[in-house]
């Protein structure tokens, strides 16, 4: 059976993990006779994998274990790495006042960095059956469901279709609209965080429909994967967050 | 009470004579009725179809196993050319080429509904036919001449390739195109279904990097796949003949011409 994944660094609260490493990574340079780069001598802020709160093979069969663990210790790992080495870069950039190359690393940085947003959000928004996921919203998120989307049910069929409608890669989110105090359905592409949708945007849920997130299982069949993620959907997250927002 | 039963259809019409665009168009009437073999002529309508690949399925094993061509071809390819004709049965489209419709389509940048169909229908037999069992290694002659004249080296086509597959962020393809303006062949990347066809290049090979095109094989293991494709897949025998075919429409140089 797949095991919790052993985290390089302590399990943290936070969706990002922000720590400087700088006081060990100045030992290593030590060791090592400086050659680390300037950067970690700085103390860049470097961003670490975080811990699922499940085993990889717990939301079976909604989505296997081999996806699970494939999406997490690759896929995300990878954004997570690439996103710190693009800030290092950023931060030579910045520090030579090359704005050439700042402007150029954006696109990485937006890709790895809202890989690692989004991917962050997803682990806490699934959650094993026998840990209280599908069960649908209650009291102050549920009411708002029912009046922005007149049912739980609409709001699937809508979350659905936009997910199984969207070209390419990319994410369907629930959004709270702060500013307009109402719920959405927005789709981003590629790895774009909620936010560039609307700078007001909260994310509650967010759905990945890129391939890797359900080939293994579902091969083609998107839609499949969008009505059985529904049974692993941790609504209590959700809510909280709901409430953070709204209070 | 005449005008109300002949509205009815009870009183017979008048005659032919008295309107005489009626007798035309009831002339034409009988010679259509009198063509059909049913009692109602049925219209002629054409649709897209899927072409196979050419070779079979299990051909461009181990590089690109069974199971990925089944889906990709039976299922992916095979849904864009079902998704196109449902598109094209009440669309302005029907009738267009699958080249007018992506160029049109494309509509500079806003691409119509039917535009994603049609492109990742050319983009997949484009696909297929790029690829070819037991090939790869370097092509020779005039396409390798080209290569060498327009990146240095062999070797550095293949490593600007790889390199511009593994940079594409998200779903897309890689192309290896003949630039039109600049007379030159090219290395790039379109995200999701735009086709350099539309951007007005003339497309000579291309890859599939979305990600139901090798996670079966390779999962996330983009490198590898690219690197088998230009290695083991590629056939250079088809860039070939479409690089002759692009020469008739772009002008490589100056032909050499003996001295004496």
């Amino acid at each position: 059976m797949y095991r919790r994944c052993s985290a390089l660094l302590a399990l943290v609260a936070e969706a990002m993990a922000l720590r400087t490493l700088a006081s060990r990574k100045a030992l290593v340079a030590a060791a090592l006779g400086g050659a680390r780069p300037l950067s970690a001598a700085r103390g860049v802020a470097t961003f670490a994998l975080p811990d699922l709160t499940y085993d990889y093979g717990a939301l079976e069969p909604a989505i296997s274990g081999e996806i699970m663990q494939l999406h997490h210790q690759k896929h995300h790992a990878a954004y997570v790495a690439n996103y710190n080495k693009a800030l290092e870069q950023l931060d030579a950039a910045v520090a030579k006042g090359d704005a050439s190359a700042v402007v150029q690393l954006q696109s990485v940085i937006k890709f790895n960095g809202g890989g690692h947003v989004n991917h962050s959000i997803f682990w806490k928004n699934l959650k094993p059956v026998s840990e209280g996921g599908g069960e649908p919203p209650h009291e102050k998120l549920g009411w708002a469901i029912d009046e922005d989307f007149g049912s739980f049910e609409a709001l699937v069929k809508k979350v659905n279709a936009e997910g199984a409608a969207l070209q390419g890669s990319g994410w369907v989110w629930l959004a709270l609209d702060k500013e307009a105090k109402k719920l959405r359905v927005e789709t981003t592409a590629n790895q774009d965080p909620l936010v560039t949708k609307g700078i007001n945007l909260v994310p509650l849920l967010g759905i990945d429909v890129w391939e890797h997130a359900y080939y293994l299982q579902y091969k083609n069949v998107r839609p499949d994967y969008l009505s059985n993620i529904w049974k692993v959907m941790n609504w209590k997250y959700a809510g909280e967050v709901y409430e953070n927002a709204t209070a | 009470m005449a005008a109300f039963a002949s509205a009815l259809g009870i009183l017979p019409s008048p005659p032919a004579s008295a309107y005489p665009q009626q007798r035309r168009l009831r002339s034409v009437k009988r010679e259509q009725m009198q063509g059909c073999r049913s009692r109602r002529c049925s219209k002629v309508v054409s649709y897209y179809g899927l072409i196979t690949p050419p070779y079979k399925l299990d051909a461009l094993e181990p590089y690109m196993s069974k199971r990925t061509v089944e889906l990709h071809w039976g299922k992916h390819h095979q849904n864009y050319v079902d998704g196109l004709n449902k598109q094209l049965a009440t669309s302005m489209f029907y009738g267009y080429t699958l080249e007018e419709l992506i160029k049109e389509g494309y509509n500079n940048g806003n691409p119509l509904p039917e535009y994603n169909n049609a492109a990742q229908v050319w983009n997949h037999h484009f696909f297929w036919e790029s690829m070819q069992p037991e090939s790869g290694g370097s092509p020779e002659g005039g396409v390798l001449q080209q290569i060498e004249k327009d990146f240095g080296s062999f070797t550095n086509f293949r490593e600007e390739f790889i390199c511009s597959a593994l940079s594409l962020l998200g779903s897309g393809w890689v192309w290896l195109v003949l630039k039109r303006e600049e007379r030159k062949l090219s290395v790039v990347c379109t995200r999701n279904a735009i086709s350099p066809l539309a951007l007005g290049d003339i497309p000579i090979m291309n890859l599939d990097l979305w990600e139901h095109a090798y996670y079966l094989d390779y999962k996330d293991d983009r490198r590898m796949y690219v690197t088998n494709f230009i290695d083991h897949l590629v056939s250079w025998h088809t860039v070939t003949l479409r690089m002759m075919r692009g020469e008739a429409f772009v002008n490589l140089g100056e032909p050499n011409i003996p001295v004496a």
